[in-house]
């Protein structure tokens, strides 16, 4: 009925990835990547994403890089057994062996950051290997005094002096599928993304950028969109305080996780959360197209969006 | 639904999915867990002739699979499974593989088991916005007839179960021209209007990836075992 005819090009549909930072066995969540909480077991909130709607689930170990643990292999097993979209994972992945484990473990693509920087042809290597839509490179990115963005490492703890628009322009020409950029200034303070950053890079390189740091309200991921001109927002606090505000836990569950933080909410003032369904049916009436959450039962959102 | 594979004969059709070494085929494996197919990993000639059905996945680049395929003796084995009427399932890169040739980086033929050629997706920028190559996301699948037309085109296909539209997964920047009229959907990304699925006999292949199109691409893997019990019943 709509498809046969010829209309003017909708916008790109763009995704919505839920970010889950996991520390051993826990989902946490900390500002400027530093300062955790422990939230949680982090396959729950996973397969909570998965049926509420999330378009693709991205995993990292955020002290992985600094430890050389892997405690990753055991959570994206387990996740990815449970759910059917793609999963990215990310941390501590430093060689070829490092990403065929992840991928067999379950993951569908991996997110290289530090051992990218220190030897740029293992994009190359793992592009050819596993195919570039499997590499995704994931660049965390500091404000400078000029104006600029310099590329970190090790959760923002290391100065690299690559700047981070020209860093993902080389990852790109080597092979990188897809860009995930972090504003560490932004990271966990619910002000809002670095629109300038995500533009920046977004225009920079052909590939598809993923933004993320600093997701606040559902206004910010709209605005990633229309002025970040990324491809998919990545968001962690907006969505992990929704969950926890609204699932109660079991008693096995609270015993190991963080109950002052729990009972006061697990918000923050300046977070507003939302879940995904409110958040999709949001951007949706702001004219940004993404898959309607929930797919199952609202067929009636299937139709053309136009 | 039965959670893991078991060496019983609970599950009667094996499905031999190819692996070529490249790409994650756990999400392959899985979707047809879930819906009681027993699968195995097929490196050899052997395992994919003795198998029900076929998946031939993949990621990765065009030429370099098809080597892959050659050199095992895969490709060989894929065109006898077809010429037995065996049910094939391709998917994304292996949905391509089945063409005669694609100018990806060149030109290379392909599998030749179905009519048709693999050129790349346009890259497009309107004030609508930047459709960036590889086309990586969801996009929605459409029938290629009305929906008001006497005859239902994805009726006994495994895309039976779908609504027009349906949101699935894709990662590309190649697309599939088939010669013949045998394309089942057609998807929109910018400029580009493609061939998202086709069938031809028991061949079914789509371009997105029904295991990772969460619930809604859990029923093409249902519909297409339900196929492959109906085929193995009569072969």
């Amino acid at each position: 009925m709509k498809m046969t005819e010829k209309k003017p090009a909708l916008p790109p549909n763009i995704r919505i990835i839920p970010r889950l930072d996991i520390k051993g066995p826990n989902l946490v969540k900390g500002i400027h990547l530093e300062g955790l909480r422990v939230l949680g077991k982090p396959n729950r909130f996973a397969r909570a994403y998965y049926e509420s709607g999330a378009d693709e689930l991205l995993y990292v170990d955020i002290v992985a890089s600094l430890y050389g643990r892997e405690n990753l292999l055991e959570i994206v097993e387990k996740t990815s057994r449970e759910i059917f979209i793609p999963l990215t994972a990310g941390g501590g992945l430093r060689s070829l062996e490092d990403i065929q484990r992840i991928l067999r473990a379950g993951a569908d693509k991996v997110a290289l950051n530090t051992a990218a920087i220190h030897r740029p042809e293992l994009i190359r290597e793992a592009a050819r290997r596993f195919g570039s839509s499997t590499i995704v490179i994931s660049i965390e990115a500091i404000l400078r005094p000029d104006g600029t963005y310099e590329a970190y490492t090790d959760n923002g703890r290391e100065k690299t002096g690559l700047d981070a628009r020209l860093w993902a322009v080389r990852a790109a020409e080597l092979g990188a599928g897809e860009i995930l950029i972090t504003s560490i200034d932004r990271e966990g303070t619910g002000q809002g993304f670095d629109l300038e950053l995500t533009r920046q890079v977004a225009e920079s390189v052909p590939i598809p950028v993923l933004c993320c740091g600093g997701a606040g309200k559902v206004e910010h991921v709209a605005q990633a969109v229309t002025e970040g001109k990324a491809q998919a927002v990545c968001m962690a606090s907006l969505l992990h305080y929704h969950f926890v505000k609204h699932h109660p836990l079991s008693d096995q569950f609270a015993e190991e996780i963080n109950l002052a933080h729990l009972r006061n909410g697990g918000g923050s003032s300046r977070i507003q959360e939302v879940d995904i369904p409110v958040m999709k049916t949001h951007l949706r009436g702001r004219g940004i197209i993404c898959r309607p959450a929930n797919p199952i039962t609202t067929t009636s959102l299937c139709a053309s969006p136009s | 639904m039965p959670a893991s594979k078991s060496d019983n004969n609970h599950f009667f059709m094996r499905v031999a999915i190819i692996d070529y070494g490249m790409g994650n085929l756990f999400s392959v494996q899985r979707a047809c867990e879930q819906v009681g197919l027993d699968s195995v990993l097929a490196t050899s000639p052997e395992t994919v002739l003795a198998a029900d059905g076929v998946i031939l996945p993949g990621v990765g680049a065009f030429g370099d699979a098809m080597e892959a395929l050659r050199q095992s003796g895969l490709a060989d084995a894929l065109c006898r499974v077809t010429q037995e009427d065996k049910p094939i399932l391709g998917i994304c890169l292996g949905m391509q593989l089945l063409m005669e040739e694609s100018f990806e980086f060149g030109r290379h033929p392909g599998l030749g088991i179905l009519k048709g050629s693999v050129i790349p997706l346009q890259e497009s920028a309107s004030s609508a916005g930047h459709f960036k190559v590889p086309h990586v996301g969801w996009s929605q699948i459409w029938r290629r007839s009305k929906p008001t037309a006497a005859v239902d085109t994805w009726k006994e296909t495994p895309l039976q179960n779908l609504e027009d539209g349906a949101y699935m997964y894709f990662v590309h920047s190649f697309t599939v021209v088939p010669e013949s009229d045998c394309s089942l959907s057609t998807t929109r990304y910018g400029q580009n209007e493609f061939c998202s699925s086709l069938a031809r006999g028991n061949i079914f292949a789509c371009q997105f990836h029904p295991e990772r199109s969460g619930p809604q691409g859990l029923r093409i893997y249902q519909a297409w075992a339900a196929q492959l019990k109906k085929s193995g019943a009569l072969l």
